[in-house]
């Protein structure tokens, strides 16, 4: 049984929707970040390990999340595991976030 | 460059789930392709997956299969081709 993002041949899969769509200001900025951390002056996310980080994803949240959420979701992910940041630290930054959306 | 195949050569991609991350699709392992070219040696992303430096080099194929050899059903014109990216330790020779 392949794993959710070895999808080539998948009976039922249907067609793959290849609309195109604006990225939002925080799709753009999570590629922007993903540029910084595996820039060669910093090396600290490489695209491999990002790959492997999605991959690691529950089947669920692989299907339910977009693109991006992919993304932000394994930076996160490999940002913990390599020490730069702490879960506690990222979900308090993100609630400031929520913070000033509001005003 | 060191190469255990080279263009031409009749080649099967390993059946192999390992536990770890690896770039060979499912719907390609078992199959019986042949080597198109050799890109090339580069790093294994199956350990620069984790962290590691990716060596040694692994080579990388490119790999051509009949599309009718891939897929069970397949119903359109018999001469159509898949070409993929294959690195060495999955490929294994195929005797004539």
């Amino acid at each position: 049984m392949p794993q959710v993002h070895d999808r080539g041949g998948w009976p039922g899969a249907g067609p793959i929707n290849q609309a195109g769509h604006d990225l939002s200001m925080w799709e753009q900025r999570t590629d922007a970040l993903l540029v910084l951390l595996s820039s060669p002056t910093k090396q600290l996310i490489r695209v491999d390990e990002l790959r492997r980080a999605i991959e690691s994803l529950p089947p669920d949240a692989y299907e339910k999340l977009s693109y991006y959420e992919r993304w932000i979701s394994a930076i996160e992910t490999l940002l913990v595991e390599k020490g730069v940041l702490t879960k506690e630290e990222i979900d308090r930054k993100a609630d400031e976030g929520k913070v000033t959306s509001n005003e | 460059m060191d190469t255990r195949f080279q263009p031409g050569d009749t080649v099967r991609v390993r059946v192999d789930s390992p536990p770890h991350h690896f770039r060979t699709p499912v719907y390609i392992q078992g199959k019986v392709g042949r080597v198109a070219a050799i890109h090339g040696e580069f790093r294994n992303p199956e350990t620069l997956a984790y962290g590691g430096d990716g060596l040694p080099r692994q080579p990388l194929y490119l790999v051509h299969f009949a599309q009718s050899d891939v897929w069970g059903q397949y119903d359109a014109a018999t001469r159509d081709t898949l070409f993929i990216d294959i690195y060495e330790p999955w490929l294994e020779p195929v005797e004539h």
